[in-house]
């Protein structure tokens, strides 16, 4: 049965394709859950293995529960990643909208001056902001690190953003504005839920390089009310020994939040645009 | 209560001069249209009217005001978009009432509104519905019906039909000209359809590259067009422009509707060959390559036979020949 647009040779191998690329991503990942489970001697005998009733072992994890302050990592590093991500939504969607909508002197300028963070890692300033963080008493506060991932997930989100709101309908904002509604209110309810979906793609974006950061923990909060999980997973490296079932436990525990706001975010992508607006 | 006065009123947006000096008067009640090419600035003007869009200089007084520093909701003006513009997360009811809930009006007089209005649209069974459930025809009509509403002053019109299929067209086109009928309010509508520009309109505003060429009923500007530009601009086919000079004609220009002319098997002022013929039923188009006055557009009432390469002659009505001079203007 094929048709026009299908044939089984093809479909056969579109998805093998896909699927050995599936695989090769997610190996790296399936190892490190997969020797999680396993106890320090069957991790290194058959890395390659599943666990079997012989090595299975949850030491990992009982060392990572009852070691350290886990589950205050934990916590730090949602609160950390959430609230900085809400900044980075909020302000970039709102300085898009303004760059997209309204005609001021230097819009072109102010937009390129915005995007500029994307090319200049933001770790070059990392003395400068230290500096910064010390002059403000800010240094090992969860504050710092907001700010600073707030800064460094802005340029992206108004670069894309802003392409997203020059799509939205004028004729639909100026009705609004016909209407008598605020220039808030036409931002919140009639341009926001339009590009949502755009919204989801930064938010993945900003998420993940958040969550993963080792170095600005390092830097500015590395005390023990502020360490992140992958700060509080360095607890494990030593530098002789080093707990490998403790940190693959860690590891594997620091994928479950990511994963559950990856899941929340790309429903957001799938369910697509509010259409019926225009045309 | 509902008059309109522009003002010299210049649009600039950067180095580009979209509108140069529009001057107009509208009467209350009256149906306006803004006709001309894509581009002209018939739109811009339009936002200008809504307080959309600053003016560069010059003066909008509606009602005797002056509103140029008023904004949109203040003007006591309603727009109807091409592309509808329907608020996507309110049911009809609600897109139809959030613009009296934002002035501060009562629910009831909200209510009472909203019932007269999608009475009038045929809106009734839909008005628990979301724009995305709607055909094409029902969200034009609930636009239309979310300007009603205000009970404005001035309607303003910004291509409301052309995302409408052709009969759809024509039905939208009655019920706007009912509305009117009923409302006795003022309306500005923007089209480049010369059908619905001459049927709806009491006074024709033709636009050109930001300036007004002439204004006037529809048949004022069917029968004396005051330029070329209006001359090809309104009637269909357009009129025949022939080279005065080889006429051996003092003007510029002649210019004659193809329904002015007549055709003959045997004699006539301009011999031709017939190139192509167009049969439209009630009508047939014949295009002439005449000797004497180039290609031109014949429109025969009926049915008429004629083949390619046929030998006609062609007969200007020589009551209805317009002559326009050097720099475009008729010459009396
Ligand atoms: N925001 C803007 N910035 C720069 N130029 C603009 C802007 N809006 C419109 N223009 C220009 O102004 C001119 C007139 O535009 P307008 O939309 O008024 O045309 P129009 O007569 O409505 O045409 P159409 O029949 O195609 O809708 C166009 O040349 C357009 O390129
Ligand atoms: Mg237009």
């Amino acid at each position: 049965m094929s048709t026009a647009t299908r044939s089984l040779p093809r479909t056969i191998g579109a998805h093998a394709i896909l699927l050995t690329y599936t695989a090769i991503a997610l190996f790296p990942v399936i190892l490190v859950i997969m020797n999680s489970f396993k106890s320090r001697a069957g991790i290194f005998g058959a890395p390659l293995t599943p666990p079997t009733p012989g090595t299975f072992d949850l030491i990992g994890y009982t060392t990572v529960i009852g070691q350290g302050d886990f589950t205050h990592y934990f916590q730090n590093s949602l609160v950390v990643t959430v609230a900085s991500l809400f900044f980075v939504l909020l302000f970039g969607a709102m300085a898009a909208f303004a760059l997209s909508e309204y005609r001021f002197r230097g819009n072109t300028l102010m937009g390129l001056y915005l995007a500029l963070g994307i090319m200049i890692p933001i770790r070059l300033g990392t003395v400068a902001i230290l500096q910064l963080m010390v002059a403000s008493g800010l240094v090992n506060t969860l504050t710092a690190l907001i700010l600073v991932y707030t800064a460094q997930g802005l340029p992206l989100a108004v670069f894309i953003l802003s392409e997203f709101m020059k799509q939205v309908s004028d004729d639909l904002k100026n009705a609004g504005r016909i209407d008598g509604l605020s220039e808030y209110t036409i931002f919140f309810r009639l341009v926001l839920p339009l590009v949502r979906p755009s919204m989801a793609t930064v938010a993945v974006f900003t998420m993940i390089p958040i969550w993963n950061d080792l170095w600005f923990p390092l830097i500015l909060a590395p005390s023990e009310e502020t360490k992140t999980v992958t700060l509080g997973a360095q607890l494990f490296l030593g530098q002789f020994v080093t707990n490998w079932n403790a940190i693959l436990a860690a590891l594997s525990l620091a994928i479950m939040p990511v994963l559950i706001l990856y899941v929340i975010f790309s429903r957001q992508l799938i369910r697509g645009i509010t259409s019926g607006a225009v045309k | 209560m509902g008059s309109l006065k522009i003002e010299n009123v210049k649009k600039a947006f950067g180095p580009v001069e979209v509108l140069k000096g529009i001057n107009l008067e509208v009467t209350d009640g009256e149906f306006v249209v803004f006709v001309g090419p894509s581009g002209c600035g018939k739109s811009t003007l339009l936002r200008v009217i809504a307080g959309l869009e600053d003016s560069t200089s010059g003066r909008v007084v509606i009602d005797g005001a002056d509103v140029s520093a008023t904004p949109p909701a203040k003007r006591g003006i309603a727009m109807v978009f091409q592309t509808y513009a329907l608020y996507p997360h309110l049911t009809v009811k609600n897109n139809m009432g959030l613009g009296l809930k934002q002035a501060g009006t009562p629910a009831p007089e909200i209510d009472r509104r909203i019932g007269i209005a999608s009475s009038m649209l045929s809106l009734e069974p839909y008005l628990e519905r979301r724009p995305a459930e709607l055909s094409g025809g029902q969200r034009q009509r609930v636009a239309i019906g979310r300007a009603v509403v205000r009970e404005p002053k001035l309607f303003l019109f910004d291509e409301p039909l052309s995302n409408l299929d052709a009969a759809l067209r024509v039905n939208t086109r009655l019920e706007i000209a009912q509305l009117h009928r009923r409302l006795k309010a003022t309306m500005i509508y923007v089209t480049h359809d010369q059908v619905e520009a001459m049927t709806l309109a009491d006074k024709i505003v033709v636009l050109n590259a930001g300036r007004i060429e002439q204004i006037g009923g529809p048949m004022e500007l069917y029968n004396a067009p005051a330029n070329e530009f209006v001359a090809g601009f309104i009637g269909s086919p357009k009129m025949n422009f022939i080279d005065g000079a080889r006429l051996g004609e003092t003007a510029k220009t002649i210019g004659v509707r193809p329904e002015h002319l007549t055709v003959d098997t045997k004699s006539g002022a301009w011999k031709g060959t017939v190139v192509h013929a167009e049969h439209l039923g009630a009508d047939t188009n014949l295009y002439l390559d005449c000797e004497k006055a180039g290609l031109i557009t014949v429109r025969i009432f009926g049915v008429y036979d004629a083949e390619p390469g046929a030998t006609l002659y062609a007969t200007p009505d020589p009551a209805k020949t317009y002559r326009f001079g050097a720099d475009g203007k008729v010459l009396k």
